[in-house]
């Protein structure tokens, strides 16, 4: 999962502190690896670099870096072309088609759509595979079918999650 | 293993429309728009529209009480939208008379469905007839064509078992050879392999959209497997008795 991305699509949210971003980022995407505050501070760094985000000035008071960043129109352009890209048909495409499902739902963009584009990129995958058993050795079909059950599994749980948006929306906005 | 030839299937079919010289025409075959239709109080099309071009195998996916049976029942001509149109190679289906559409069902359209459906008392030869014999073609000739199929679907030697004697996946291609012995314009396929096994849902596919292939019929395939969804040209969604055209790489 791309994690710079990720803490834009949390950043469209509004204007945050890295230790906002962390916190949500842990909760939502983490599970059980937390984010290290010194990756977030240079991703942030990163992303203002490329003009993804703006940097506020340094606010008054104790602790770490007290810096609010704002997404700028770049970001979130980035984000929207992030979360509408299909991943690879890969059967490890869980943790990437995850984050922008969850995302999307926070952000009250459409995540049905893009579970649709993901289900398009496989089926069109498991089309390939398909054209390719009809005329394939036996061992050729053998792998072909082991990849076509594994696609198959991906495609459940897209359906699984497109029958479940408005649970999960809510989910996500409490 | 139960698996024939895997090659273009089927004898040649008394009527029928002609073989395109690409794998799908550009003419469309079925056009629904906006179609409306409730169970009751229960909506299950609400505004579905769907065009399918001649020769193509479309496959309608959705979630269960998505509304993709209905669908499929209506653009058949089985069921009567309340509100929208249905139209059928250049003419209204939905406003023609009951008696009319069943004779558009019977001549120019095939039918499988989930289970084969067999008639339990009529042999597996008498049953791939019935088509024909219902459309009045004499006892003969309609069991000569019945027969032809036999060899197509890998099912010889069993011409005289009767639906009990044969296994799930010989059923299937005994109904599937039903659906196509009349030389269908259409087949309408609702979860045709929802009752089999992975093998034999496997080679019901590969001969259904062999045969459709080399007879340039059109295939409209209702089902939630992925598997099934992958041997079609492209993909519908019903969603909430709508259809969603997925955003994918063909046109």
């Amino acid at each position: 999962m791309t994690v710079p991305l990720t803490l834009l699509g949390l950043l469209e949210r509004g204007p945050s502190h890295g230790y906002d971003l962390k916190r949500d980022y842990d909760a939502h995407f983490g599970r059980g690896k937390p984010l290290r505050y010194s990756q977030v501070y240079a991703t942030l760094s990163r992303l203002a670099r490329d003009g993804k985000a703006v940097a506020g000035p340094v606010e008054q008071g104790a602790g770490p870096e007290r810096r609010r960043y704002v997404i700028t129109d770049a970001g979130i352009g980035d984000v929207e072309r992030w979360l509408a890209e299909p991943a690879p048909p890969e059967p490890d495409l869980q943790s990437d088609l995850f984050a922008k499902v969850v995302l999307a739902l926070m952000l009250g963009r459409p995540a049905n759509r893009y579970l649709d584009i993901q289900r398009a990129a496989h089926l069109q995958r498991m089309r390939e595979l398909t054209d390719l058993k009809r005329d394939g050795e036996t061992l050729d079909v053998l792998l072909a079918d082991h990849a076509i059950y594994r696609l198959e599994a991906d495609l459940r749980w897209i359906d699984h999650t497109a029958a479940r948006l408005d649970l999960l929306s809510r989910a996500v906005r409490q | 293993m139960d698996r024939p030839h895997r090659g273009p299937a089927g004898p040649a079919l008394a009527g029928g429309t002609p073989v395109t010289a690409d794998r799908t025409g550009t003419a469309k075959i079925i056009e629904a728009r906006d179609l409306v239709k409730s169970f009751g109080e229960t909506p299950a099309l609400r505004g579905a529209s769907l065009t399918v071009r001649q020769g193509e195998i479309v496959a309608v996916m959705g979630p269960s009480g998505s509304g993709k049976s209905t669908l499929l029942h209506c653009l058949a001509g089985i069921l009567v939208p309340e509100q929208g149109e249905v139209w059928f190679g250049g003419q209204r289906l939905d406003t023609l008379s009951d008696d009319r559409r069943s004779a558009l069902r019977r001549d120019r359209f095939g039918f499988v469905f989930q289970s084969g459906q067999l008639v339990p008392e009529l042999t597996a030869e008498e049953n791939v007839a019935l088509p024909l014999l219902l459309s009045g073609t004499r006892r003969g000739p309609a069991m000569r064509a019945a027969r032809d199929w036999f060899g197509a679907l890998g099912l010889d030697g069993l011409e005289q078992r009767r639906s009990g004697e044969l296994s799930g996946g010989q059923a299937q291609r005994v109904a599937l050879a039903r659906g196509l012995v009349g030389g269908p314009e259409v087949l309408f396929a609702d979860e045709p392999t929802g009752s089999l096994d992975s093998v034999s849902g496997e080679l019901v596919m590969d001969l259904l959209t062999a045969a459709a292939r080399e007879h340039g019929t059109t295939v409209v395939l209702v089902t939630h497997d992925a598997r099934v969804v992958a041997y079609a040209d492209r993909e519908v969604v019903v969603r909430d008795g709508k259809v969603t055209t997925l955003a994918g790489t063909r046109p």
